[in-house]
């Protein structure tokens, strides 16, 4: 398999050049766990029908579940990333990443319900703090917003406290 | 008074969010970022990927982004400081992402590349945004108005010149990358 990875200085180079286009061209920051909002309203419609959805005042007010910029934005990011994984050669099925098979053994479905589990608790916190990596951490931050960088150092802190707390070596 | 940058409206604004959209697909996995072990490493301070996209991303878009709003090119959009949500939201979210093993976008473009793991988490955080939903009136009354501080930007609340604030910026990551490039440079050897 081929490597398709670019020096992360670069990579990083190029979304601040992204950034700088999307402020400027379409009055918008980068960001993602909105539009992922607006999808979970998508999904409650077979559930609650359109005046259910409608009469929750999250989804009427802040993440309206519709075909707008931010929602195609996550739908051109999934796209993006299986064109770069196409023409670079390096598109796999996969499904438990290394780091987790030599810590929880090779178990599927353990990584697909942690998977699924830490996913709940991700967006629910994105949510909360009204931004994740996307829209706290690179579009807040860089325009030295109080919120983005309270997020972005609480966010670190807790990544780490929980990454050495479940991965750690027995031995070391 | 922000002036109004109409540039794009309707159907072409939808177009640039898709386009835009591709392009930050496209170089998160060509950052490597949609990989599960290279976000958990950065954690667990084994891979600085994470940090060496993110810290250049800031500033090269924070010195971009400053620029054009100085010449009334670009709006800011500062999200509020609502204290207490936004650092329960930011535990809740560290704990998720080491779990889940990407954050929303990453885990967005990590399917993209294949990942089903990213799909699983997908559906997860489907279901985290209703429960959101489902919980927000509450949310909205009990802790979103805890120490809230408005729409702040750090110039704002530690009166420094904003020139310095950038300064400091360029300066911080500078030393971060200098540092990170030491504890690489040990570890080879």
């Amino acid at each position: 398999m081929k490597n398709p990875r670019w020096n992360p200085y670069l990579v990083g180079a190029l979304i601040g050049v992204l950034s700088i286009l999307t402020f400027s061209i379409a009055d918008k920051p980068i960001g993602m766990s909105t539009g992922i909002a607006q999808a979970s309203g998508a999904c409650a419609l077979p559930f609650l029908g359109g005046e259910g959805v409608a009469a929750n005042t999250y989804w009427a007010k802040k993440a309206v579940p519709t075909w707008d910029y931010g929602s195609l934005f996550v739908v051109g990011s999934f796209l993006g990333a299986l064109l770069s994984a196409l023409i670079s050669g390096s598109f796999k099925i996969t499904t438990v990443p290394g780091v987790w098979r030599e810590r929880f053994g090779p178990s599927v479905a353990k990584r697909m319900v942690a998977a699924f589990v830490g996913g709940i608790v991700i967006l629910y916190g994105a949510r909360l703090a009204d931004g994740c990596t996307s829209g706290h951490g690179i579009s807040g931050s860089l325009q030295l917003a109080v919120s983005s960088w309270t997020f972005f150092l609480v966010m670190f802190a807790s990544g780490i406290v929980t990454a050495f707390v479940l991965f750690r070596r027995r031995h070391a | 008074m922000q002036p109004i940058l109409a540039f794009l409206s309707g159907t072409s604004l939808l177009w640039a969010g898709l386009l835009f959209g591709v392009v930050f697909g496209f170089l998160l996995h060509r950052g490597g970022v949609t990989e599960y072990d290279v976000i958990v490493k950065q954690f667990l301070f084994r891979d600085f990927t994470v940090l060496k996209v993110m810290f250049t991303a800031i500033v090269v878009g924070g010195v971009g982004v400053f620029i054009l709003h100085g010449q009334e090119l670009a709006n800011f959009h500062i999200k509020p400081a609502t204290m207490l949500a936004v650092i329960l939201g930011a535990v809740l979210f560290g704990i998720g992402m080491v779990i889940y093993g990407y954050c929303p976008g990453t885990g967005v473009a990590a399917i993209g590349a294949g990942k089903l793991d990213a799909l699983a988490g997908f559906v997860g955080m489907l279901v985290g945004g209703m429960l959101y939903a489902f919980t927000y009136d509450w949310g909205a009354a009990k802790i979103l108005p805890v120490a809230d501080l408005g729409k702040v930007r750090l110039p704002e609340l530690i009166g420094l010149p904003e020139w310095l604030w950038y300064v400091a910026l360029v300066a911080m990551a500078a030393g971060v990358f200098a540092l990170v490039a030491k504890v690489e440079k040990g570890r080879v050897a």
